[in-house]
């Protein structure tokens, strides 16, 4: 569970994230939704540590988030993000071993953690020593999941994963990813800003507008019950939503 | 820095080794390079081992040295003694000299016989075409062109004073280097120059030298200066090269060293030997060579692991960052040579290999400093946040991420600089400490584009060679995933 209390992110001459407050269910698919520069993907980066709260606090599974103790809770989120953020000098799979490397696993078990992911990921084990330019954008993302996943982390953060990819590579990682959330049973959160995508996966959905969560359910609260004028405009302009 | 401090050290040690040894300097003009050699042999026959530094500088370069005890004796002229070391305000008895010169721990030996006054000199058709016969008769041609070495244009027995007690105004006087001025003479780019009584060139282009009717150049005869702790053996060896030299005989060795570029040679007909040149070409050039290679590789290292870090830290925001690049930068905009005669004075360095090297260091930096920093803050941010979202130790994201994704624009730096180097290396001759500018400093002196070429055309070869060398390093430094193309 993550949970944040009162939080809020200036920066400089503008607010990112007005004082909130949010419980993110444990095991649950979370989705953050909602227009660019909402702060949707700021509470991604505050819960990751990559940024600093203004105000408030946050903690996962209990845990407070503090520059203390950032390096074993990050160790324990698996962080997803739009381009992938693969490292160009490393190979598939020194990319996805980097960690479990940095942390001296042993090679037996990285190799079957390995295995598991690329199983998990549909990711063709040949293609593990490909470097980043050498694979297409739906295989880099495989990849990056696999990274995100390779220490088991409780807690998985993506950050519109599926923004770069076209709509037919889209629609097939989008059964694939659905498949493997079910698997993981994990504390999930993704940010999109695409309805049906949010439909397609939440448990959850948080709508944001402006820095503040303007409501949060599941479709049908936010359809039959919106809290606002913004909820049903927001609705109201992603058109294959209709036909869910 | 531990590195750096070993580095320095092996140099200072080689230093202190080679302070046993007598070592001769001489002045950047072709008698001192003679006369250089000529106490190399003396001494050498005598049996005492011999380091010869040619061509290190002008009079205040050599003086400090020889304080300092980087050389143990140079060529020098009682004029110069009078007006630029000892400075005093009335011509001396060489007594007086040498018992001023001894408080200092110098001393100087007996006259050699020869008079290398300063003079000033114009082509013969053309001093004859104006009926110019001596330096009062310039007075009435305040329009010719005067091109005088910079360190007669300062000296306090230079042209300043000169031009005040022959009540000249000339209105067109240039600072050019002695060779190129008797260049310039003969094409009639300059009208008149300053030159050596002894100069065998004066007889060579048909030169005339006005006459000094006002006496104004003190008598500038030839002696050398030593260290007073050299071994008496070495000061009586010295001693009997006194009176042996005179102005006609002088005047030979110059031309025969002029015509011949080779000193040692000219030197080899004072003691009457008859030996063959022995050109060792490729033997010297391969040893310049080395020595070369030797300057810009150990620069290049101290370059290497004090620039990668100093850009480490410039790649950051921030005031410290600025300053770091804002001073690297500035250090690179200081002529090389202002460089060299800023650092030689200064405790520490002198007269050796550590000055060449440090001033090469310093030049290394820039390039390198800055494509550090600008390889780490081009990695993009989603790059950068990944590492960190991660769980990496920012000591572990700088080793395992952002280093290698800037490795190819930090291996650029360093090539950069290395071939910098290379070029700027060549100036290390001018404080003798050898290298590929030796034949080209020499050359410059004689005007002379063979010796030149000698030096100029390995150093480009070596520049180009470097370059190679580095296109080999990118598939050695730069991973394999950087190299792919997208």
């Amino acid at each position: 569970m993550i949970k944040l209390s009162s939080v809020s992110k200036k920066f400089a001459t503008t607010v990112a994230l007005h004082e909130t407050d949010l419980c993110i269910s444990g095991g649950k698919t979370t989705i953050l939704i909602g227009p660019s520069g909402c702060g949707k993907s700021t509470i991604l980066r505050l819960i990751v540590g990559l940024l600093e709260p203004t105000t408030g606090t946050i903690e996962i599974d209990g845990d407070r988030v503090s520059p203390a103790n950032i390096l074993p809770l990050r160790r324990r989120i698996g962080y997803v993000i739009q381009e992938g953020g693969l490292f160009a000098h490393l190979t598939a799979r020194q990319n996805v071993l980097l960690m479990a490397k940095h942390l001296h696993q042993s090679a037996a078990r990285m190799e079957t953690r390995l295995r598991e992911l690329c199983e998990l990921t549909h990711f063709p084990e040949n293609a593990l020593l490909r470097y980043p330019v050498e694979l297409s954008g739906g295989q880099r993302q495989r990849v990056s999941l696999m990274r995100a996943l390779m220490l088991e982390p409780s807690v998985l953060l993506l950050d519109e994963p599926l923004g770069a990819l076209d709509p037919m590579v889209r629609i097939r990682l989008q059964d694939e990813l659905k498949e493997i959330f079910k698997r993981l049973q994990q504390t999930i959160v993704m940010v999109t800003h695409d309805m049906a995508e949010a439909a397609f996966f939440a448990d959850c959905i948080v709508l944001l507008n402006e820095g503040r969560i303007v409501q949060s359910g599941t479709l049908d609260d936010l359809r039959i019950r919106p809290a606002a004028e913004f909820v049903r405009q927001f609705l109201r302009a992603q058109r294959s939503v209709e036909g869910l | 820095m531990k590195t750096t401090v070993v580095l320095l050290t092996v140099f200072t040690l080689g230093l202190v080794a080679s302070a046993q040894r007598i070592v001769v300097g001489s002045k950047k003009f072709t008698e001192s390079y003679v006369l250089g050699e000529i106490a190399k042999t003396t001494l050498q026959n005598a049996g005492f081992p011999v380091d010869l530094r040619q061509g290190m500088g002008g009079t205040i370069i050599l003086w400090e040295a020889l304080q300092r005890r980087d050389i143990t004796l140079y060529p020098e002229y009682t004029g110069t003694i009078d007006e630029e070391i000892l400075k005093t305000k009335q011509a001396l008895s060489s007594d007086e000299m040498a018992a001023l010169l001894r408080e200092r721990g110098v001393g100087m030996t007996k006259e050699l016989g020869f008079n290398n006054t300063y003079a000033l000199v114009m082509r013969r058709d053309r001093a004859a075409k104006l009926a110019l016969h001596t330096i009062s008769d310039l007075r009435n041609h305040p329009a010719l062109i005067v091109g005088l070495t910079h360190e007669f244009l300062d000296r306090k027995d230079g042209w300043v004073p000169l031009s005040a007690r022959y009540g000249l105004q000339m209105r067109n006087v240039l600072g050019i280097d002695h060779a190129l001025g008797y260049a310039a003479l003969a094409n009639g780019s300059i009208d008149v120059k300053d030159a050596y009584s002894t100069d065998a060139r004066i007889a060579e282009n048909d030169l005339i030298v006005l006459d000094d009717d006002l006496h104004f150049f003190p008598q500038y005869q030839a002696i050398f200066l030593y260290r007073l702790e050299m071994d008496p053996g070495a000061v009586a060896a010295l001693g009997k090269l006194a009176g042996t030299l005179d102005e006609k005989r002088m005047t030979r060795l110059n031309a025969e060293a002029e015509r011949t570029k080779n000193y040692a040679l000219a030197a080899s007909a004072y003691f009457g030997v008859e030996r063959p040149p022995s050109m060792d070409l490729i033997g010297s050039i391969g040893r310049w060579t080395v020595r070369h290679l030797e300057l810009v590789g150990a620069s290049l290292f101290l370059g290497i692991i004090v620039g990668i870090p100093l850009g480490i830290r410039a790649s950051r925001p921030g005031p410290v960052s600025n300053f770091i690049l804002v001073t690297t930068g500035m250090i690179q905009t200081i002529p090389s040579l202002a460089l060299l005669a800023l650092l030689v004075p200064l405790p520490f360095f002198g007269i050796s290999p550590v000055t060449a090297v440090f001033a090469l260091f310093l030049y290394s930096l820039l390039p390198i400093v800055r494509n550090t920093a600008t390889g780490l803050q081009d990695i993009p941010t989603a790059v950068r946040e990944s590492a960190a979202a991660l769980g990496l130790e920012p000591r572990a994201q700088l080793w395992k991420v952002f280093l290698p994704l800037a490795s190819r624009t930090i291996l650029a730096g360093v090539k950069t600089s290395a071939i910098i180097d290379v070029g700027t290396a060549t100036l290390a001759a001018l404080i003798g400490v050898g290298g590929l500018g030796e034949p080209i400093i020499s050359g410059l002196n004689l005007n002379d584009y063979k010796t030149i070429l000698q030096g100029a055309i390995p150093a480009a070869l070596l520049a180009l060679l470097v370059q190679f060398f580095f296109d080999g390093l990118d598939r050695v430094f730069v991973p394999k995933g950087l190299r792919l193309k997208q």
